[in-house]
């Protein structure tokens, strides 16, 4: 393989990882959005909905798109039993064990969020949970084997997206979250 | 390309559709009554109401899109459209 295509593929994996990860954050901060029925101006309650499934699902093909032009990196020497069992690389295992952990759990999330008409809401809802646990995964994976994590864009990046999910998920756990910004109490189990 | 000579444009409706909500999943959302503002109204506490006073109402044809996308976009899929003798 020519070093130009070597380097192109090269720059196509550490770009869409990156966006892939904005994506996701973006997917995190709309879903809790969505999940609290609050309107967004311009949006409506269903555009959040929608927002948040379109990113999901654009940062799932990025994924794709990352891993599969990755998989031709001379340096990650990725086989293809490590897009499924994670550690295993020879090249930094822990940081693209992550990688591959994270793909795992996207894979079922993503496959359980389209298959969710005939799973039915309490399957959906459990492996939904999943995505709290994908995203910091994969944000380590980022700083840990990311080309560009000792770069200050990059880092200024990571800092803003773990912002806004720490943000996004202390204000899910604040009990008015589930007033829905309609002028009632928000409803308790008896 | 399914045929579906019930709803085809020329031929006498013999069905209806109807918007189903599940009221043990609904938690006052909202999304559907965005998404179908002629069909649905909405009570104080931001739970829909089919303004027909139908339980399931009928679903349009010119609102059957809309309708299925309320579907899809509900967050905790209390939605069903069916097709119901008329």
């Amino acid at each position: 393989m020519s070093a130009t295509l070597t380097s192109a593929l090269w720059a196509l994996g550490r770009g869409t990882g990156v966006v892939a990860l904005v994506l996701f954050t973006s997917a995190i901060v709309l879903g809790i959005l969505a999940r609290s029925g609050r309107r967004v101006a311009g949006l409506g309650r269903f555009g959040i909905s929608d927002l948040h499934r379109a990113a999901a699902l654009t940062g799932a093909g990025l994924v794709v798109a990352h891993v599969g032009s990755l998989l031709f990196d001379p340096y990650a020497q990725l086989r293809l039993v490590d897009l499924a069992l994670p550690f295993l690389a020879s090249y930094r295992p822990l940081w693209l064990g992550l990688g591959t952990l994270t793909l795992d759990l996207l894979v079922v999330v993503t496959v359980v969020s389209l298959l969710r008409g005939r799973l039915g809401p309490r399957v959906f809802r459990v492996v939904h949970w999943a995505t709290y646990v994908l995203w910091p995964i994969a944000v380590l994976h980022a700083l840990g084997s990311g080309t560009d994590a000792g770069s200050t864009w990059f880092r200024t990046l990571a800092a803003v997206c773990v912002g806004s999910v720490i943000v996004a998920v202390g204000w899910r756990l604040v009990p008015s979250y589930g007033g829905r910004g309609w002028a009632r109490e928000p409803r308790r189990s008896a | 390309m399914p045929v579906r000579p019930l709803h085809a444009s020329t031929e006498r409706r013999l069905v209806t559709t109807r918007l189903h909500i599940d009221w043990t999943r609904c938690d006052g959302h909202g999304s559907c009554v965005e998404l179908l503002p002629d069909q649905l109204g909405v009570d104080d506490f931001g739970f829909p109401v089919p303004r027909s006073g139908q339980r399931d109402p009928v679903v349009p044809r010119r609102a059957e899109d809309a309708a299925r996308h309320a579907v899809r976009n509900c967050p905790v899929m209390a939605l069903r459209m069916y097709d119901a003798a008329s």
